[in-house]
């Protein structure tokens, strides 16, 4: 490994030029300057819609820039043919914010989509096996390449995504939000892996809203912010408060309003007695108090998401299960997400892709969807709904270049504030938000935070499933703490620690009876 | 800006066929033609306004043809048979109205349950349901034709060749459909419905929509509809065999599609529909009316404007490069 060489002077494999770009005349990147050097990991930084994934994507080919130019190995690249493809040949790749794995092919197969090997006329199946498990197996991960996809947890798919860029030939990786969807163990596999890369003379672009991360992993980081870029730093010259500065443009000192106390003779809003999960060991039950933030916490895989969405009839419980829920005292029925959006319980997907927005649809219709009885009797009262709608676009503050894009031309958190003003319009008195901060800038998440505590001022009793300690501990009255599909323990604000929180996460300690204890 | 432009395409291609007729042949432009266009337009166009919801909600219903044989063969045999109990014409018209809507729901109802609740692909039911109705038929008629009784065809063919306002009973049939169609998809709950859980039924069912019945109503209306088709059908040849209907599907489906609505789902487009009804006739009315193209090539230029619909569609809502 020639170390000292990478550190002496880097070579430059990719710089842009005075970059810009508009959609529908909208100017979304305003001449910007980055350089990718060998070895370097380049973090990107900036709020939500501010054009990280978009610049990305002009390196990556997947977009083409109005303006400015792209040098790669010295030379400048021909942009108006710029395409993945060339991209590619050049080593230059990326893995987006949105996976695009195909779900029921094979994880060989996926590697090898689109340029499958052949032996004559055939696919060579034993080949494309052999070479995929030797990509896995060099980013030290030990998958076989004969699972479907739709098996794979997202770390996992993850992992198939950059196997899928034949690691070898790679000499500028691009990461969009990769830790968005991971645990903290399984992030830092990646950031080793970052780092393997980075030694291997690799120039890596990470975009991130984690900040520690960015300390820990970025030798430079790029800010933008409104598409402008407002500075290149080294890491050694950056604290995390000048990152939050340059990025929001103000200070944030407190991320977490202070959490309110409860009275002391609260009220059970809801509660989930004997709740059978379809494939969970056990019965689970849990009380909700008026007016509180109950965190769910737990490793990803542990059923979170699985119970509430059973409790909201999203998930069918097994036949036979004797599962009750009393909602302020009364024994109601939710046999569908109809039900329970009627009762007032709400429950906001931790995917937004794949089941939270309408990506084809326009925005004012995503909107719309879930609370649509508010602005319809025989039709659809068409003012009401456009009005609320701008409201909305306001008051969660929405960036988008025009009102008119399909969602799934929002930035990504910007698709996680639609989708939150969406379940919002419904007024729910029950919120479950799963996740609801991923993918989030920290400006807009201490808004989040903001806004689900005027919710519970106003009333509003909040689920809070997040597999991000600090938010838990930052926001929540109390939490459950979910291990393999049962409730490990419940533990009250007094009694937060992370260290104490992680124990019941990992299976270390168990309140409800027959423990497991981990050797 | 670009989009709206794109999305009026059908309407120019309407503008320019119609061009096109009045500069091969003088007689194109004669009320007489325009107006047996429109009557003609309008069994496919109302089929295909309801094709126009089964798609955009993510289906296909393959066996409105066959259904539209079914249903007139029962209706014929329903008034036939009524003649022996009564004399009212009227009373016999209307009774045969009643069922053949009652007929067209059913199987639509059919068509939808099968494919929500025994969870087979629309396409498979319909094919399954398409040779189920075109046999039922060919049996009712046992391989020859069913003939409607002339008391009951006389009166009833007031239906077909009477006019209001100068236009043909068919053609206002059309439009009260287009427009209830227009209605229900764009400003109704339902509509919106329909459209979400076409564009990606997973999110549908996030969204607190019940899936499985949205899906069940877009099917039921398709019956609906190819129970007014028929209602309006049956006067004009005053018979029914298992050669009644023959490919009508196909034609519905293009009509939705050269009207912009997307095969995929998600998005349906009403009056796009009723121009995609009226440019397949036109197309065989201007080749009626020219010696350039052998009437034999109907189909073949239907096809190809089907194919250009798509591709000049192609840029309307891709969203990916
Ligand atoms: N294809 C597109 N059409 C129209 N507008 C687009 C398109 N792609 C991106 N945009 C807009 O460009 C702006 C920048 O988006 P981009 O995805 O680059 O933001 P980002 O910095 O990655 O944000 P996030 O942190 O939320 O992922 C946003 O306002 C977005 O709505
Ligand atoms: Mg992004």
């Amino acid at each position: 490994m020639s170390q000292s060489t990478v550190q002496l002077s880097p070579e430059m494999l990719l710089e842009g030029r005075s970059i810009s770009k508009s959609f529908g005349g909208i100017k979304v990147l305003h001449g910007i300057d980055i350089e990718l050097r060998a070895g370097e990991v380049h973090a990107l930084l900036g709020e939500n819609g501010a054009g990280k994934s978009t610049l990305c994507k002009i390196l990556c080919g997947f977009e083409r820039p109005d303006a400015g130019e792209l040098i790669s190995a010295g030379s400048a690249l021909c942009l108006r043919d710029w395409d993945p493809r060339k991209a590619e040949r050049r080593g230059i790749v990326m893995i987006h914010q949105e996976f695009n794995l195909a779900e029921q092919l094979s994880i060989a197969e996926n590697i090898f989509l689109g340029r499958e090997l052949r032996r004559g006329p055939f696919l060579d199946y034993r080949t494309m096996t052999r070479e995929a498990g030797a990509y896995l197996r060099s980013l030290n991960c030990e998958l076989d390449p004969g699972t479907r996809v739709s098996e794979l947890s997202v770390a996992d798919r993850q992992m198939v995504e950059i196997a899928r860029t034949r690691v070898g030939n790679v000499r500028v990786l691009v990461l969009d939000e990769p830790t968005a969807v991971l645990t903290g163990a399984e992030s830092e596999v990646l950031y080793e892996l970052i780092r393997k890369l980075a030694r291997e003379g690799v120039a890596v672009v990470f975009i991130s809203h984690k900040l520690d991360e960015i300390q820990r992993l970025a030798d430079r980081v790029s800010i933008l912010r409104d598409g402008n870029l407002v500075g290149n730093f080294a890491i050694g010259d950056l604290n995390r408060e000048d990152m939050v500065r340059h990025m929001v443009g103000r200070d944030i000192d407190s991320l977490f309003p202070p959490v309110r106390p409860l009275p002391d003779d609260f009220v059970k809003v809801l509660e989930v007695r004997e709740l059978q999960v379809r494939d969970a060991p056990e019965a689970v039950g849990f009380d909700l108090r008026q007016g509180e933030v109950l965190g769910f916490f737990g490793l990803v895989g542990s059923g979170r998401s699985s119970l509430l969405e059973t409790v909201t009839g999203l998930r069918k419980p097994p036949v036979g299960s004797r599962g009750r829920i009393t909602l302020n005292g009364r024994e109601v029925d939710i046999p569908d997400p109809r039900s329970a959006r009627d009762l007032g319980i709400s429950y906001l997907t931790k995917d937004r892709a794949g089941r939270g927005l309408l990506l084809d649809q326009n925005l004012r219709m995503n909107f719309s969807l879930y609370a649509l009885s508010r602005f319809a009797g025989a039709l659809i009262r068409a003012k009401e709904e456009a009005s609320a709608f701008k409201q909305a676009i306001d008051e969660f503050e929405i960036r988008c270049p025009s009102l008119e894009i399909s969602a799934g031309k929002l930035s990504g958190g910007n698709q996680q504030k639609l989708l939150l003003a969406k379940f919002l319009a419904a007024e729910p008195r029950v919120l479950i938000v799963d996740e609801p901060t991923r993918g989030i800038d920290i400006g807009t998440r201490s808004q989040i935070y903001l806004l689900l505590d005027s919710l519970v001022q106003s009333g509003t009793t909040i689920i809070l499933i997040s597999s991000d300690i600090t938010e838990i501990i930052g926001m929540c009255h109390r939490v459950a703490v979910m291990y393999r599909g049962s409730l490990a323990g419940t533990l009250d604000r007094e009694e937060f620690s992370e260290r104490e929180i992680m124990r019941y996460a990992t299976g270390l300690k168990s309140r409800t009876g027959n423990s497991q204890m981990k050797q | 800006m670009e989009r709206h432009l794109k999305s009026a395409g059908p309407f120019i291609a309407l503008l320019a066929l119609v061009l096109a007729g009045a500069l091969i042949n003088d007689a194109f432009l004669s009320a007489g033609n325009l107006v047996n266009i429109l009557a003609r337009s309008s069994f496919i166009g109302i089929i295909a306004i309801g094709a126009t919801f089964v798609i955009s909600g993510g289906g296909i219903d393959l066996s409105v043809g066959a259904m539209a044989a079914f249903i007139s063969g029962c209706m014929i045999l329903l008034m036939n048979f009524l003649l022996g109990f009564t004399d009212s014409v009227p009373l016999i018209i209307t009774g045969a109205l009643l069922a053949s809507l009652g007929i067209g729901a059913a199987a639509g109802l059919i068509n939808g349950l099968l494919t929500t609740k025994a969870r087979i692909e629309a396409f498979i039911v319909t094919l399954g349901t398409m040779g189920i109705y075109r046999s039922l038929v060919t049996w009712l008629a046992d391989g020859g034709a069913l003939t409607l009784n002339f008391t009951v065809g006389d009166l009833y063919s007031e239906v077909y060749y009477g006019r209001l306002l100068g236009l043909p009973y068919p053609v206002w049939i059309f439009l009260a459909t287009a427009t209830s169609g227009y209605v229900l998809l764009n400003h109704t709950v339902f509509g919106r419905h329909c459209l979400a859980v076409g564009s990606n039924d997973k999110v549908a069912r996030y969204s607190a929509i019940n899936v499985d019945r949205v899906r069940t109503t877009t099917f039921v209306l398709q019956g609906i509809c190819v129970s007014i088709a028929t209602i309006i059908y049956v006067p004009r040849l005053g018979s029914a065999s298992g050669q009644t209907g023959i490919l009508w599907e196909l034609e519905a489906i293009a009509a939705v599609i050269i009207g912009g609505t997307m095969l995929r789902g998600g998005h349906g487009r009403i009056w796009g529909t009723v121009a995609g009804a009226l440019i397949l006739t036109l197309i065989g009315n201007i080749l009626n009316l020219t010696d350039a193209v052998s009437n034999y090539l109907n189909g073949a230029v239907q096809g190809i404007i089907v194919i250009v619909a798509v591709l000049l569609q192609r840029g309307v809502w891709s969203s990916r490069p």
